[in-house]
């Protein structure tokens, strides 16, 4: 049944999406090709959309997902599946356990959580990078002898204003923006 | 005021943070801070930073927890249902408009040309959240190895198309850091036991 699949595979983002938007989106990513919901494709369509729109990009994604799948009641059963979580362990924090995150043994299961979360960004990130510039036949999947040229220059070019502002302004290049900067690259670069 | 219209109050400053956030949790804390603690008086600037902290290490999106916390400490279980509630709502109906004509959009060549230069930026904006992490993280050796560990598993699984989820690799992490805690805290009490 699909409302009751949007719920569970939503309350699974909802609980193991740490550290904010694009730190998400491996785990998202996992859940929402695992059962098929979306194409690799329209994932990161959608994805570009939740970033140029309103709002946090789980909910964006859970919404969309829903939506697509089931209507307006799959769309409103994903979202509040992805609140959920962050909802109800807020609460507990605030009414049951004032001093959670002091606690030794939380400090320490959060000191070893980081680090593999930030592991396993950095692992989808490059791998979905790779895809992008070399892409494999038939798309899934990355192959060296297959490099695209007009995507490697785009994500070269990318590469380089991220960092370079960074250092020059020493404060991150605001995500919309790059997203807009790279919309008008793609329509440069493959036609209107 | 009654607490009916402060709950009212909360759903209706967070469903109008909710339409201006763009662009994800960080932005979000900016505004949350200017109008609940500069403007409402809602919450102090001690639990705004208390918020950003539990925000970073507990799972969910950061509007959320941000606004289930100030709903909270304002009016109990409905405050928190209200701003919660609020601050999702926008998105909710503006998503749910979007999912009606977004396939008619991409028929659009120069729209679909867009998206293809966005899905290039997507893949970087990952990667660049994960080095901000790297940058502040801690640099010791367990949270480096769960790090090189995780990165390279997980590359491993993507490459290789492995039936392993990143939930699983999460999971190992937590109980590899609870063991490695259980031990030193055990050689810790030994120590402090030795009359030597």
């Amino acid at each position: 049944m699909i409302l009751l699949e949007l719920f569970i595979g939503f309350l699974k983002v909802g609980l193991f999406a740490f550290g904010g938007a694009y730190a998400a989106i491996p785990v998202i990513r996992e859940i929402v090709l695992g059962y098929g919901w979306l194409t690799d494709e329209a994932l990161t369509r959608m994805i570009a959309v939740s970033e140029s729109t309103p709002g946090p990009i789980m909910v964006n994604l859970a919404t969309y997902v829903g939506a697509s799948r089931a209507g307006i009641l799959g769309g409103a059963v994903a979202t509040f599946a992805v609140v959920l979580p962050a909802f109800l362990i807020i609460v507990l924090i605030l009414a049951v356990f004032k001093n959670l995150a002091e606690k030794p043994v939380v400090k320490a299961l959060l000191g070893g959580l980081k680090p593999c979360v930030t592991g396993i960004i950095l692992a989808v990130g490059i791998y979905m990078v790779l895809c992008d510039i070399f892409p494999a036949e038939g798309g899934k999947g990355f192959d060296f002898a297959l490099p695209e040229l007009s995507a490697i220059l785009i994500t070269a070019a990318l590469g380089a204003l991220m960092i370079g502002y960074r250092l020059i302004r020493k404060k991150r290049l605001s995500p919309i923006l790059l997203i807009v900067i790279a919309a008008g690259l793609g329509m440069a670069v493959y036609g209107v | 005021m009654s607490k009916k219209r402060l709950i009212l109050a909360l759903f209706w400053t967070f469903f109008r943070i909710g339409i201006f956030t763009f662009g994800g949790g960080y932005a979000m804390i900016a505004i949350i801070e200017n109008i609940c603690v500069e403007k409402k008086k809602w919450i102090t600037h001690d639990d705004m930073m208390n918020i950003t902290v539990i925000a970073e290490s507990t799972p969910g999106p950061i509007a959320v927890n941000c606004a289930t916390f100030v709903g909270y400490k304002q009016a109990a279980f409905w405050g928190a249902v209200a701003a919660t509630f609020g601050v999702v709502l926008p998105s909710f109906i503006i998503i749910f408009l979007i999912s009606l004509f977004l396939d008619n959009l991409l028929e659009i060549r120069a729209v679909a040309s867009a998206f293809k230069g966005i899905k290039l930026a997507v893949g970087l904006l990952i990667v660049s959240a994960a080095v901000n992490m790297m940058i502040k993280m801690k640099k010791k050796p367990l949270p480096l190895a769960i790090l090189g560990l995780s990165f390279a598993a997980m590359l491993a699984v993507n490459i290789f198309s492995l039936n392993f989820s990143s939930i699983s690799l999460m999971l190992i992490a937590a109980a590899v850091s609870l063991a490695v805690f259980g031990v030193t805290r055990m050689r810790g009490k030994e120590g402090r036991n030795d009359p030597s």
